[in-house]
């Protein structure tokens, strides 16, 4: 691997967290309307306003209240939810492990579909099975999750009672029960998630099945199913990490809303609690959080991607 | 249709090049928007030629049709037309929760209200939402990304910085925040989304535009004294539209989930407006007993998406060589 790669990239990403955190405080900073008042209630005095307002510190300009944010944030304090009578930092810690735990769980469901999918389909161009992968992920991308989640419920949960609707039951507690719990959610984040790699997979084993090295390969007696898992696939799979990487993001955006129908107490239940009760401080954190998460992975996928293929050099 | 044979314009533009005079770069820079037009027309026939792609321009123009008759009914009058023909999507003057029968094909929801009208009417947001939000990001994203492309230096450096880090926020979280912050409208989820695909825009905008830049008719403009935003606006745009074509129309897709996402959280457009997203979340708690205020509503969203899709895909391949090329194997 190359060390001088990897050592860019992540000082690249720096700016990049900056510019993430700027964006947030300024969104949340645009609301309308005065937060203290917010807190206190209409029926607040001026005084007791203009007290809280300078134990916020909300007289000093923008971007001091800027840099005294971001400087709670880097030592891990993301400030108090307004609320809820617990700093966001801990609302965060206690809520992340549900959602990380869905997302992973949706990448599993994912990949066991979406790889040996877009292989067969590649394989076998123009195939009934090509055509089913194609327009199954056609679908997949189509459907919108929130729908597809209830009908899963309706169909797995109520009427066939094979599975339970959701409800986050920790892995370190029970690892059976909690596997239960969270296929419904994971089919249902994981399905548009599916359809991306399994298009991608498609297409960069068509693009390699045809390169001279497969042939070269074949020539050489390797039956076609050896030469198509240990040279094409090893290949093709690279684009197809780039591309779960990039669109981790949507599975993110897919937990936010998914969570909220199988009743999984993460971190998009969090956000939207926040985002309805106006708990700026708290909206102002998870997103910070997701997205650094997201920045995070993206990382961790070109540096992958480095390690997997020697080629790349720095840009 | 009737246009020159491909070998005798060739042969003409690199006469005229090699001329070298005024008047040869102006017909250099005629036989590229000649050129554009030829590749429209063909381009349309490609597209015409793919049955799945036609198939979703169907359900495309369907939809918006449904969704401009819902604007100016609602807009001009009073919901009139609607009521002429059929029931009102807002007054709860039926039996609640009563299944689809041939009076009401999609049942009735949690008041009263006929789940086909409302249905019809919810078209309304989700093409306003999808196409002002697309037209908006597609503007202000292709223009920053084409000025980016052009000039180079430290404008791309800037605008490639600023959207590096709207990437880094997952779509729909990034949406959420703003919502949040504006506050739960028709135009705050218009403005929310057109932020959002912004960057989507200039990115590919960017790239095109460095390989246009290169290219013959640009040289020419400049050598014929145009002004730059003469250039960047009239030369190289019009160059780039193809692919910003095909993300315009897949990104409608991602906006129509996206809007109904954002609805169905109860983040969007809010009551009594009926949005496809707010019905779908209505009926969710019903789903044992009458799963039709969920499920009609929710395959409208499908079927659009799904329309989009299509026609987002029948473009790209009928604007991509490498696909169409492939296919003659």
């Amino acid at each position: 691997m190359n060390y001088r790669h990897v050592a860019i990239r992540v000082l690249q990403t720096v700016p990049v967290l900056f510019g993430v955190s700027v964006v947030v405080f300024i969104i949340i900073h645009s609301a309308p309307g005065d937060p203290v008042v917010n807190l206190l209630g209409i029926q607040a005095t001026e005084e007791n306003v203009a007290q809280l307002r300078e134990a916020y510190g909300l007289n000093e300009p923008l971007y001091v209240q800027y840099l005294h944010w971001i400087s709670g944030v880097l030592q891990g304090d993301l400030g108090q939810s307004i609320t809820r009578e617990r700093s966001v930092s801990a609302l965060i810690l206690s809520r992340l492990p549900a959602t990380l735990f869905l997302a992973v769980a949706s990448m599993v469901v994912a990949t066991v579909i979406a790889i040996p999918a877009g292989v067969v389909s590649a394989v076998r161009k123009g195939s009934v099975s090509d055509h089913t992968v194609t327009v199954g992920a056609l679908t997949g991308i189509s459907v919108p999750n929130f729908w597809l989640g209830l009908i899963l419920i309706l169909v797995f949960a109520r009427t066939f009672e094979l599975l339970p609707p959701g409800n986050y039951v920790s892995p370190a507690a029970n690892p059976v029960e909690s596997l239960k719990h969270v296929l419904l959610p994971a089919i249902t984040v994981g399905t548009a998630y599916a359809a991306l790699l399994a298009r991608q997979t498609r297409s960069s084993m068509l693009d390699n099945i045809n390169r001279e090295y497969v042939k070269m390969a074949k020539s050489k007696g390797l039956s076609s199913r050896k030469v198509f898992v240990r040279h094409a696939l090893k290949q093709a799979l690279l684009p197809v990490i780039t591309v779960a990487g990039l669109q981790f993001g949507y599975l993110l955006s897919a937990t936010v809303v998914v969570e909220q129908i199988f009743a999984w107490p993460g971190m998009g239940r969090l956000i939207w609690s926040a985002v309805r009760q106006q708990d700026y401080p708290t909206v102002q954190g998870t997103v910070l959080v997701i997205a650094a998460l997201f920045v995070f992975i993206n990382l961790l996928v070109d540096m992958a991607y480095a390690y997997l293929d020697p080629r790349v050099s720095v840009s | 249709m009737n246009g020159e044979s491909p070998s005798n314009s060739a042969s003409d533009t690199s006469e005229s090049v090699i001329d070298g005079t005024s008047d040869t770069s102006e017909s250099v820079i005629d036989r590229s928007s000649s050129a554009r037009v030829r590749q429209l027309r063909r381009t349309w026939r490609g597209f015409r030629a793919n049955s799945l792609a036609s198939a979703g321009l169907v359900v495309v123009s369907v939809v918006v049709v449904v969704g401009v008759f819902s604007y100016v009914d609602e807009a001009l009058f009073d919901s009139a037309l609607i009521k002429a023909v059929y029931y009102s999507p807002f007054e709860p003057r039926f039996v609640p929760l009563e299944g689809p029968s041939p009076a009401h094909p999609f049942g009735t929801d949690t008041l009263g209200r006929d789940v086909l009208a409302r249905t019809i009417y919810g078209a309304k947001v989700s093409i306003q939402v999808a196409v002002t939000a697309v037209v908006v990001a597609a503007t202000i994203g292709s223009a920053l990304g084409v000025v980016a492309g052009y000039a180079g230096g430290v404008v791309e450096t800037i605008v490639m910085r600023v959207v590096d880090v709207m990437l880094g926020f997952p779509a729909l979280v990034l949406a959420i925040g703003l919502v949040a912050a504006l506050g739960f409208s028709l135009t705050n989820v218009i403005i929310a989304l057109g932020i959002v695909y912004v960057p989507q825009f200039a990115r590919i905008a960017r790239s095109t535009a460095l390989s246009v830049s290169s290219e013959e008719y640009v040289d020419a403009a400049r050598a014929l004294g145009y002004s730059t935003p003469h250039i960047v606006f009239r030369e190289v745009l019009p160059n780039c539209i193809s692919p910003l074509l095909v993300q315009a129309s897949l990104l409608m897709a991602f906006a129509i989930i996206a809007e109904a996402s954002l609805s169905f959280l109860g983040l969007g457009v809010q009551p009594p407006t009926p949005t496809w997203g707010q019905m779908v979340s209505d009926g969710s708690g019903y789903l044992t007993s009458a799963p039709w205020i969920s499920l009609f509503p929710g395959g409208a969203i499908f079927v659009t998406v799904l329309g989009f899709n299509l026609v987002g895909d029948g473009l790209r391949d009928a604007l991509d060589p490498r696909e169409s090329t492939e296919r003659r194997f």
